[in-house]
């Protein structure tokens, strides 16, 4: 059978087509990919919050979370900021243009321990796309889960990514409450920080809720230690961690946060796990 | 072979037909960017080393339009310029005017070279009084108008990246300037020069020979070639990233070296480098502490 | 062959009464001085590239081997922490030094290897994976820290999810002679970390040097296979006890000790330390300690293209966690100082090893004391924590909205 990745080679990337472009923000834009082979395709799935290294010939790889529905087969859609050179490159290709893609690498959003409990996620900026496959999964099998909520933090109101299936989740079954750092004529919904937001919420069970967030690492930190004294258990707690990832194989050493290959035993973590060490400065 | 995804990459797949993946010419189709190369104080062997690319100049002259180069051609268009990339560093009231022209008509400057980004081997005389160098060299000085000193081109104009080295690395040029044309900041190793000789397996001329060696302090791009020859790194890439000047110039006072081997040591093509700079002015006061406890007691 | 990477982990040794070894009843076998070039002939015949100890830019370095003749005849090495010179010793031993700066991971994990290729190929590419076969090394003179140290990396590079196939490639084609160390330098530390200075495992064959010739073990049925073509004797009790007594030298040379007592949660306990901004102070951040390390498994991978563009290799090299840019992400490195690189290797190398890879990252062969310019001796700077421990981790300081400001 042949696989995305093989794990005694692990280095070969599998070429993908850019069958789709959507620009979410400035500078933000959601690729819809599919493998050129069908065997491949059909082979592939993930899970919620895992990544893949997407390849640009000449320019290298560069890690992005699979921001799709994990149980939509053939396309999975990464959205990427322009940042570095690898997504700087991608963004000035075309729709259809060949690039290369390794994966699924990565730890996964805890989905199924969320059945029959409350589950809280929070989302900064950019960080709802690693969350979305979460947020897909558990609607698809809304009943499974008690109350659903989603908190998503933006600088200002253009700058929430994918507002337009917000309502869709509301009607779905998730209550999704939204918040900018700066509001504009015309907002209608709560200003300040996201970790403001939660001390907001209400939770009936805080120790039976589970909490996942994603974005940056302070907004995490703060989120985290909201969390707590709200109640949520810290082995309740799921966060998605970044660094420099260069081979996503656990090999190359760039990604270590003390213990830990974020590559490998990450993206995301149970927060206990790595609570010590994101105290640290600079680790 | 494993796991070929030849079949995979096949076009023939169906509807594909854009120019997919094709990253040198962007689907965005827009004129060549215009290069300019301008000289200041420096011995032109930075642009040489741009004419020593042969093959890849070629390369390189499709990938921008060279408007202005007056080493390499005759054709000397006027700005504005999308790149300019200056060799030299100013050492005249003249040159100081002139660096601001070059800075007003061009959108990006990449300065390149020991001249440019440090003030090259003539900052020698920051540290003298160059109304005695303009005597001692010149048979009518008075004719001269020269600056007191030599400094880099950041000093006077804001730079948008520095290619370092005496002379450049002629495939870091490339790098940078093909990094321009894509519109992305270039990314260049900045570690020592130490990690070269490793992936060489050339042993460390300090630690096997005892040779003082600026290898640990010295940015990559020369190859490491003067430990391959036994000979101890002169630091021609100026300062490497973060580099511990101190400890390395407290280590080779301590195991040996004088003073006065680790002066020239570090004020050398890049001796004006602020790190570089900084190091040679605390060994020199280091050794005049010295000298001025040992003075009595020779006496 | 008994030292080839198995599949499971942890490794096991040879089964000491396993049939391929020759001398079962612990005896010797003894291998006289002048057929140790027999040996290498024999492995150059069977299509090995032979590589070992050679005396190369004022240095014992590892390289390639075509008798014994290219052995560094009556030389040893003098070490301490910064300096290393070679010094004559007067007598004809083929193996009378310690370890140098090369280490054998320059064979099994190449400092510079393509891992994949691009080709165009019309508006797509064609990816893929070199697959040449390596060269097929026999290692000779393979110390026991050594031995230490291609398991570690055996663990790192095969012992995970996924391995890598240039690592898995020549490391199952290697053949090694293991030499028992009969003298240590200064910097050596084999006895803190139970690695040596004794080689008991993972060898196809071992020596023992003695003045007429070595006493051989047997280690595998690939080193059996080597050995049964050599012309060896049971070694004499004379024979025997000599070579004991140069073993023994070895052990009693040694004088460095690193005290390894609950080191992970030592070291994981004081990240603050002020230990940390004073060995700052002193540390290059030059990467010389990864680079001659023999466990240090760091790289990167670019992009290396043609002028057309349209052929591409992915080339890996050595990295180093000492590089700044080793931990650029967003924009900065995240480890922006001396004082955090430091600390990042040395707690990974002595602590989190232990959490990722079940053992120390350390095989105490002193490497990284020798060729630090410097002279940082990492056995000090643990023994400096360890006496003044600091409970003190400071939590993250107070930080504004706006800082906690989403994206």
């Amino acid at each position: 059978m042949t696989v995305a990745v093989d794990p005694h080679n692990p280095w070969l990337a599998r070429t993908v087509r850019i069958r789709r472009i959507v620009q979410e923000l400035p500078g933000v834009a959601t690729y819809d990919l599919c493998f050129d082979d069908a065997e491949i395709a059909r082979n592939y799935s993930f899970r919620p919050g895992q990544f893949n290294m997407l390849y640009l010939p000449g320019l290298g790889e560069t890690a992005i979370s699979i921001s799709g529905h994990p149980r939509r087969v053939g396309v999975i859609p990464h959205t990427i900021r322009e940042a570095g050179s690898v997504t700087t490159g991608l963004a000035g290709l075309p729709e259809n243009s060949c690039i290369g893609l390794r994966g699924p690498f990565g730890s996964a959003w805890p989905v199924e321990q969320c059945a029959g409990r409350d589950v809280v996620l929070v989302a900064g900026g950019i960080g709802l796309a690693p969350l979305r496959p979460a947020i897909y999964e558990l609607l698809s099998q809304r009943d499974r889960y008690g109350k659903l909520i989603l908190l998503i933090g933006a600088r200002e109101p253009s700058a929430m990514l994918y507002p337009a299936e917000y309502n869709e989740w509301r009607d779905a079954g998730m209550q999704v409450e939204v918040t900018v750092d700066r509001a504009l004529d015309g907002w209608n919904s709560h200003v300040g920080v996201v970790t403001a937001l939660l001390d907001r919420v209400p939770l009936e069970n805080p120790s039976g809720t589970l909490l996942m967030t994603c974005g940056p690492e302070v907004m995490m930190w703060y989120t985290i230690q909201g969390a707590i004294s709200r109640g949520i258990p810290a082995d309740s707690i799921y966060v998605s961690l970044e660094r420099n990832m260069n081979c996503a194989i656990g090999l190359c050493g760039h990604c270590q946060l003390g213990h830990e290959f974020i590559c490998r035993d990450g993206p995301v973590f149970r927060y206990d796990r790595v609570a010590s060490i994101l105290k640290v400065d600079n680790l | 072979m494993k796991g070929n995804s030849s079949n995979s990459g096949n076009p023939q797949q169906g509807q594909h037909s854009a120019s997919a993946g094709t990253l040198a010419a962007s689907p965005r189709s827009r004129p060549r960017p215009r290069l300019a190369v301008f000289k200041f104080a420096s011995c032109d062997g930075c642009q040489l080393s741009l004419l020593d690319c042969e093959d890849e100049l070629l390369a390189a002259a499709e990938a921008v339009e060279i408007a202005y180069f007056p080493e390499a051609s005759s054709r000397m268009e006027p700005g504005p310029y999308d790149l300019a990339l200056v060799e030299g560093s100013i050492t005249t009231p003249h040159d100081a005017q002139r660096i601001q022209e070059v800075r007003r008509c061009s959108r990006f400057v990449v300065t390149i070279g020991a001249c440019a980004t440090a003030g090259g081997i003539q900052s020698l005389k920051n540290w003298a009084h160059h109304e005695d160098y303009l005597k001692w060299v010149y048979a009518r000085p008075e004719f001269i108008s020269t600056l007191a000193t030599s400094t880099p081109i950041a000093d006077h104009i804001r730079v948008d990246y520095e290619l370092r080295g005496c002379p450049i690395n002629r495939h870091q040029l490339l790098e940078v300037i093909l990094a321009f044309v894509r519109g992305q900041r270039p990314k260049l190793a900045t570690h020592s020069v130490c990690l070269d000789c490793k992936l060489k397996g050339t042993v460390c001329v300090e630690v096997a020979q005892g040779i003082p060696c600026l290898g640990p302090i010295t940015h990559t791009g020369c190859g490491a070639i003067c430990p391959t020859y036994d000979r101890g790194c002169y630091g021609c890439f100026g300062p490497a990233a973060q580099p511990n000047c101190r400890s390395l110039t407290d280590h080779c006072l301590q195991t040996g070296t004088s003073a006065s081997t680790l002066l020239p040591l570090l004020r050398n093509f890049n001796g004006y480098a602020p790190e570089f700079r900084e190091a040679s002015n605390r060994v020199e006061a280091l050794s005049a502490a010295a000298a001025s406890v040992k003075e009595p007691i020779d006496e | 062959m008994s030292s080839k990477p198995s599949s499971e982990f942890p490794f096991s040794p040879p089964a000491p009464d396993s049939p391929a070894n020759h001398n079962p009843d612990g005896t010797s076998l003894f291998l006289p001085r002048d057929d140790l070039n027999t040996l290498i002939g024999k492995l150059t015949a069977d299509g090995y590239q032979v590589v070992g100890p050679r005396l190369e830019q004022e240095a014992i370095i590892y390289g390639e081997i075509s008798g014994a003749d290219d052995l560094p005849i009556g030389w040893t090495d003098l070490q301490e922490a910064g300096k290393y010179r070679l010094q004559p010793r007067g007598d004809q031993a083929f193996f009378g030094y310690t370890v140098g700066p090369h280490s054998w991971k320059k064979f099994l994990f190449p400092p510079v290897a393509v891992v994949a290729t691009a080709e165009r190929d019309g508006t797509g590419w064609k990816l893929d994976t070199p697959d040449a076969e390596p060269p097929k090394y026999a290692f000779l003179g393979v110390r026991a820290c050594e031995l230490a140290a291609i398991k570690v990396q055996d663990r790192v590079f095969l012992g995970g999810p996924y391995t890598d196939p240039i690592y898995q490639k020549r490391r199952n084609a290697a053949f090694i002679i293991a030499v028992n160390c009969t003298q240590a330098a200064s910097t050596c530390f084999c006895t803190s970390m139970n690695t040596g200075p004794r080689c008991t495992a993972g060898f196809d064959l071992a020596l023992t040097e003695i003045s007429d010739g070595f006493l051989l073990e047997i280690g595998s049925a690939a080193g059996n296979a080597v050995a049964s073509g050599l012309s060896l004797q049971p070694a004499s009790d004379e024979q025997s006890g000599r070579g004991e007594s140069a073993r023994q030298q070895a052990v009693s040379q040694i004088s460095k000790h690193m005290d390894t007592t609950d080191i992970r949660d030592l070291l994981m306990g004081n990240l603050q330390h002020p230990r940390w901004d004073d060995v700052a102070n002193r540390c290059l951040s030059c990467t010389n300690c990864t680079m001659v390390c023999p466990t240090c498994f760091c790289s990167s991978v670019k992009d290396v293209s043609d002028l057309t563009g349209d052929h591409i290799d992915r080339e890996r090299r050595w990295d180093s966690c000492f590089n700044m840019d080793f931990s650029y992400m967003n924009g900065a490195p995240v480890r922006n100082s001396i004082h955090s690189r430091y600390r990042q290797w040395m707690t990974h190398k002595l602590a989190s090893w232990h959490d990722q890879f079940g053992s120390s990252g350390c095989v105490g062969c002193g490497r990284c004391i020798t060729w630090c310019p410097t002279g940082i001796d990492l056995t000090e700077e643990v023994a400096a924590i360890r006496s003044s421990p600091s409970s003190g981790r400071s939590e993250r300081p107070p930080i504004s909205d706006a800082e906690v400001s989403a994206t």
